[in-house]
């Protein structure tokens, strides 16, 4: 059965991967402007452009066109960037590290501290602790990324100095080894914590619904009836089943991780695909640009490709639909 | 669950409602009042809207005029203190809303009427239709907003009816999904089956019997909804995505990244303001779903 559904799931993300590719191929292509006037200059003759026309392949039918971009995109090949003059997958490829860092930092702090926080609230739903664990879970979910940046580096980093503000080492330093890592970490410690602010709001809340409703299960009450103690209850009990959806969530939640990250980054001068994004935006880059829209929407689709298969292994009512 | 059915479809929070439907419309209002989180939100939605379409009316400083020193931290005059060319950011903060909610409002129409649409159609026609109408929201899903603006704008230069399409086809996929499993949930409720039985048209089964009776989930959804779009055109804003001729929240906060160690108030102040918009929209969508039996 699981075999089916892996299989099922596999063939899904073949269209909506060349769906992306298609959105992308229809705006390049219905952009104003002539490529052929950006290439061949204002100046050349007819015979000169229709050279160049042939040249790009810009005289074929658009499907062949079509085509053709598909399987540039999908082998990677997106162009040289205008700005760096390199291949925009290398550019691309040296920015992945640094977000995949800050974003796999905050979701750990954000699931290591959501949990626990969930399960505090919802042992005594509408009481003053779970108000207040709402309330502020609320208030997180609600206040832009890039103002509880600004925020943070104004509190912590210009008034009360622990971490620096800007970059991810320590300019004009050279070290290496633990020492490295430790200059790195104490930069990773803001942005990070910045990021999974909103994650935790959203994790919480799920953890702490998916609780409430666990609780007050049989199970639950036959474990507390025999005199299992309330911490094994909901680790031992209660979690295995409440902690699914939140699994699920934070799958869907890496696209909205990535563009969180892009805006943290900015802020703190971290230098990730969000700041990549910037400089090819005030470049007009395209190549660039176009490369970051079809890689991060790639990896969404993949991570929640790779979250329903871990999905559909813990729960079976998914794979047998 | 039904086969096409992605596992992700189930992390969907739709509110399960347990108040029946004509007891909920004569109390609705009252059940969203009766809760704290209503009324703070209702309260803070107020503040929000006489901020963005009162105020401008009594602040008659035109918020690109240079009116004071440049830089000037908050004072009697400059309650909001003055940014770098000494325009006055109290009123850039009363005049930026207005364009912020209208910008928000506009998005949310365009993805209610097609999430709306999509989620209908795909609950109520089933099979082949739904699939592939899933396959659709799904595609639009993943597709990571951020990005796509970013492609938007660099091609076709930056302006507000671009921002307002982009946004709104990339914010529905969530509202179709909640109403197909509104749906799939209402299709075989026996006033539905009576409806179908006594022969009347599918269409007027769509709009007629099943819309009304999603209407409450759905307003959830858009309250919620409104707050993202919120989020997002400000963020796009303070990543200098927005259109620099309108005047915004988010275009405020944007010009602010670079005094921040000069002057606080650049940034402090328009984050406020859109932090309280959208924390209504988030209170009095989760009053409203509380008030519908959800958690």
């Amino acid at each position: 059965m699981i075999r089916w559904y892996v299989l099922r799931r596999l063939v899904q993300v073949v269209p909506t991967v060349i769906g992306i590719v298609l959105v992308a191929f229809v705006l390049v292509h219905i952009a104003p402007g002539d490529p052929v006037m950006a290439l061949a200059g204002e100046h050349g003759d007819a015979a000169y452009y229709a050279f160049m026309r042939h040249r790009f392949g810009l005289d074929q039918p658009v499907p062949r066109q079509m085509l053709t971009f598909l399987t540039r995109m999908l082998t990677g090949d997106f162009g040289f960037s205008y700005v760096q003059g390199r291949s925009t997958l290398l550019v691309i490829r040296e920015r992945i590290p640094a977000t995949a860092l800050l974003g796999a930092t905050s979701l750990l702090i954000a699931v290591a501290v959501s949990v626990p926080l969930g399960a505090i609230a919802a042992q005594r739903p509408e009481t003053g602790r779970d108000t207040a664990i709402s309330s502020v879970a609320l208030a997180l979910f609600s206040a832009p990324a890039f103002w509880l940046a600004q925020m943070a580096i104004l509190c912590f980093a210009l008034v009360v100095r622990v971490f620096p503000v800007q970059g991810m080492t320590t300019a004009g330093t050279d070290r290496t080894g633990a020492a490295h890592i430790l200059d790195v970490a104490r930069h990773l410690a803001l942005p990070a914590l910045v990021l999974a602010a909103q994650e935790i709001a959203v994790l919480v809340r799920l953890t702490r619904s998916g609780l409430i409703d666990e609780l007050g299960r049989d199970h639950i009450r036959t474990a507390r009836a025999k005199g299992v103690a309330e911490l094994s209850v909901l680790t031992r009990h209660a979690f295995p089943r409440a902690l699914v959806p939140a699994l699920t969530v934070v799958g869907t939640r890496i696209g909205h991780l990535i563009a969180g990250a892009a805006v943290v980054e900015v802020v703190f001068g971290w230098p990730g695909l969000g700041r990549l994004l910037m400089t090819a935006l005030q470049t007009r880059d395209t190549p660039i640009l176009l490369g970051l829209f079809i890689v991060v929407s790639t990896s969404v689709v993949v991570v929640n490709l790779v979250t329903d298969l871990v999905h559909a292994t813990i729960d079976p009512r998914v794979r047998l639909g | 669950m039904r086969p096409s059915t992605l596992a992700s479809d189930s992390a969907e929070l739709a509110p399960t409602r347990t108040v029946p439907l004509p007891l909920l419309r004569r109390s609705a209002l009252a059940s969203v009042l009766s809760r704290p989180s209503g009324r703070v939100g209702l309260a803070l939605l107020i503040l929000t809207l006489a901020l963005a379409f009162v105020a401008p009316i009594f602040v008659r400083r035109d918020p690109f005029a240079l009116t004071g020193a440049a830089l000037s931290p908050p004072t009697m005059l400059h309650p909001m203190g003055t940014d770098a060319l000494g325009r006055d950011v109290w009123s850039g903060v009363v005049h930026g809303g207005r364009a912020s909610l209208l910008i928000a409002t506009a998005v949310v129409i365009v993805a209610v009427a097609c999430g709306g649409t999509v989620g209908l159609v795909a609950g109520y026609r089933g099979g082949l239709t739904d699939d592939a109408l899933s396959r659709g929201t799904e595609l639009f899903q993943v597709m990571p907003r951020l990005f796509l603006v970013a492609m938007v704008i660099a091609l076709f230069g930056p302006g507000v009816d671009r921002l307002v399409l982009t946004l709104g086809l990339t914010s529905w996929p969530v509202l179709a999904r909640v109403v197909r499993s509104e749906v799939l949930a209402t299709r075989t409720v026996e006033f539905v089956l009576a409806a179908e039985a006594l022969g009347a048209p599918r269409p007027y089964i769509a709009r007629r019997v099943l819309l009304p009776n999603i209407l409450p989930s759905l307003l959830v959804m858009v309250g919620l909804l409104f707050g993202q779009v919120l989020l997002t055109e400000a963020s796009l804003g303070f990543l200098g995505l927005g259109d620099p001729n309108t005047l915004s929240w988010g275009l405020l906060v944007g010009e602010s990244q670079g005094f921040l160690r000069t002057a606080w108030w650049l940034a402090v102040f328009p984050g406020l303001a859109i932090t309280i918009a959208i924390l209504a929209c988030n209170l009095l969508a989760d009053a409203l779903s509380s008030a519908l039996g959800g958690r």
